[in-house]
């Protein structure tokens, strides 16, 4: 047990002293989420006018904006494994009296500290879009932010685990991660799509985090009254996922991924 | 040869107690094969506490699969091996805590500072805190970093680095210091003084030194050392009596006619002269008295004389009949090095 909990910081640790070495990368990845808001904001916003529940569409597009960020910065935790590898300090990693689930736990835990400042970042701009923010919100979006972050980070590793080059890893990433982050939901209402999109939306997990986010943000703003299922929840089977149910799905899912790569990361040559 | 791989095989059996105390690392028949390619064929061998041990060998001969073996990094796929009396398969853990590693590429973080990275491997190892700063400063000034530590590791020298990668191989005090070709891809001046450092640390920390390398005179350093081709040991001595080994003095000559002189040599002597490069030459017995009733007797025109003690390239060849430092192995030597700039 030591040797995990000693793992985790000491990784962790040093994921953060890495970040905050480089400002670009601070900037970077807090860039693009910062471009969709804007331009698609601006973009879209009048030309969609007043969605369901009263919500307009920078509203809507806002809490998914956040989470794409937190999938970004997680998801780094996977490139920072295979730059270690192609710079062979993995190598004093591997070899230190460290398990590797403290070392998967650790990278994800970074990434999940970096991850959940840069969406605190984002907070600030909630005043400016209409959207109230009370400290209650933020209460329950730490942790929800999370275990999003502790996911998806486990994706990037899991990934990760298998990579020797930093090309590789970013093909990768565009392959899976660009349509996941798409389809998730953000800019649009799963439920309101053409039914084949809506299937691929509905087995892409990072909607229930995205729509986790969203029902914390405006499930409040939103009168009761009307049919907000058109935009909160998920509708599988019929049957519209709950909050809890979200997150339900992205533990589970989070579990299995951290597991496998801690699995991969184990494994000796 | 004096001594081969047998004078220190570990029985097979239990009975092999005995050997092991006093060996900080004890290899018994150690293979490890890749796919189709038999890397390391089956090694044994035992290192005494406070031993520089080397394992001498060409590129490709098999070394740091040994040296990935001993370390946990890959599994034997048969054989065993104890070091600082754990094994390596199944006390993987207890192992790591007890060795310190300098791999053949830098593995350091080259955006911390050196500092930093000794602070990591510091608490990655558990080194309590207050032993922390004191060992860290001792074994940076040891290093001559001291006044560097603050700086980020891209901008040291590649024997800088070197430097700052043995300080933290010893940090958490291990028992046993692998060095995988410690001065590969540095000049002769950089390389000469890493073995100063490597010397003076091991005086002062008396902590058992296993390196492996291509280099004949890095080898000379070693109290004993393992030569190994396609993955065996093909002798285990001190460095000196594997040079006796050779048996005697090395003369080259030249001659008007090479091959008459060969002949001659072989037929009178009976020796076993061997030609290259325009020059013949042949191991014999006390040279130096030798050499004086040849150029008075020998029928065919001499050119050139010339009598040397032995080097760890004759024992080599001697061995294997070949010289280790090929140029296939240069070539490799070469490419490696170049892929190593590009990285930093």
């Amino acid at each position: 047990m030591e040797v995990v909990v000693r793992g985790a910081w000491v990784i962790a640790y040093r994921e953060l002293l890495r970040y905050v070495r480089e400002r670009a990368r601070v900037i970077s990845s807090l860039a693009m989420p910062l471009v969709f808001l804007v331009i698609f904001g601006a973009g879209l916003n009048r030309s969609m006018g007043r969605l369901t529940g009263g919500v307009d569409y920078l509203q809507f597009m806002y809490p998914g904006i956040i989470a794409m960020t937190v999938f970004m910065s997680s998801l780094m935790s996977g490139l920072s494994v295979v730059w270690d590898r192609e710079f062979g300090f993995l190598k004093e990693v591997l070899v230190a009296p460290l398990s590797p689930a403290g070392i998967v736990f650790g990278k994800a835990l970074g990434a999940a500290t970096i991850a959940l400042g840069q969406a605190l970042i984002l907070l600030l701009l909630a005043p400016f879009i209409g959207v109230h923010v009370s400290v209650m919100l933020v209460l329950e979006l730490v942790p929800l932010l999370l275990v999003i972050s502790f996911a998806l980070s486990g994706l990037g590793l899991l990934i990760a685990s298998r990579m020797h080059s930093q090309q590789s890893f970013q093909l990768v990433m565009q392959i899976v991660i660009f349509p996941l982050t798409f389809l998730a939901g953000i800019f649009f209402a799963v439920n309101n799509v053409p039914t084949w999109m809506a299937v691929v939306s509905k087995l892409d997990p990072l909607t229930y985090g995205v729509d986790a986010i969203r029902r914390l943000f405006l499930e409040g703003q939103v009168p009761a009254t009307g049919t907000p299922n058109q935009l909160f929840g998920v509708e599988v089977l019929g049957h519209t996922t709950h909050a809890f149910e979200d997150i339900l799905v992205v533990v589970l899912l989070g579990a299995l991924l951290l597991g496998a790569a801690a699995v991969t990361f184990g494994r000796q040559e | 040869m004096s001594a081969t791989v047998d004078a220190w095989r570990v029985p097979a059996g239990g009975e092999s107690a005995q050997e092991v105390r006093g060996s900080v690392v004890v290899a018994s028949e150690l293979a490890r094969r890749f796919g189709e390619v038999d890397a390391v064929r089956g090694v044994s061998f035992q290192i005494s506490e406070g031993e520089v041990f080397g394992f001498l060998g060409p590129n490709g001969a098999g070394k740091t699969t040994t040296i990935g073996m001993l370390c946990t990094l890959l599994r034997p796929t048969s054989g065993s091996a104890l070091v600082a009396g754990h094994d390596v398969v199944r006390e993987r853990l207890a192992v790591r805590r007890s060795i310190g590693l300098v791999f053949q590429d830098p593995t350091l973080d080259q955006y911390l500072s050196g500092e930093e990275n000794l602070r990591f491997h510091a608490y990655a190892y558990g080194v309590p805190k207050r032993e922390r700063e004191q060992r860290m400063r001792a074994l940076l000034e040891l290093m001559e970093l001291w006044e560097r530590r603050k700086d980020p590791v891209r901008d040291y020298s590649g024997g800088m680095k070197r430097r700052l990668e043995l300080a933290r191989g010893l940090l958490h005090r291990p028992r046993v210091l692998f060095l995988d070709e410690p001065t590969l891809g540095l000049d002769p001046q950089t390389r000469n003084r890493i073995w100063e450092y490597v010397l003076e640390l091991r005086r002062r920390e008396g902590v058992t030194i296993f390196l492996t390398t291509h280099y004949m005179d890095e080898a000379e350093h070693c109290d004993r050392l393992a030569v190994i081709d396609h993955g065996e040991i093909v002798a285990l001595d001190t460095p000196e009596a594997l040079k006796d080994s050779v048996g005697g003095d090395v003369v080259t000559l030249r001659a008007e006619d090479n091959a008459a002189a060969a002949e001659e040599l072989e037929r009178r002597y009976g020796l076993s002269p061997q030609p290259a490069n325009g020059t013949v030459s042949f191991t014999v017995a006390h040279g130096e008295e030798f050499l004086p009733g040849l150029v008075r007797e020998f029928p065919v025109p001499l050119l050139a004389v010339g009598v040397r003690r032995p080097t760890l390239d004759d024992v080599f060849l001697e061995l294997t009949g070949r010289a280790i430092r090929d140029e296939h192995a240069d070539e490799l030597a070469q490419l490696r090095r170049m892929a190593r700039m590009r990285g930093r």
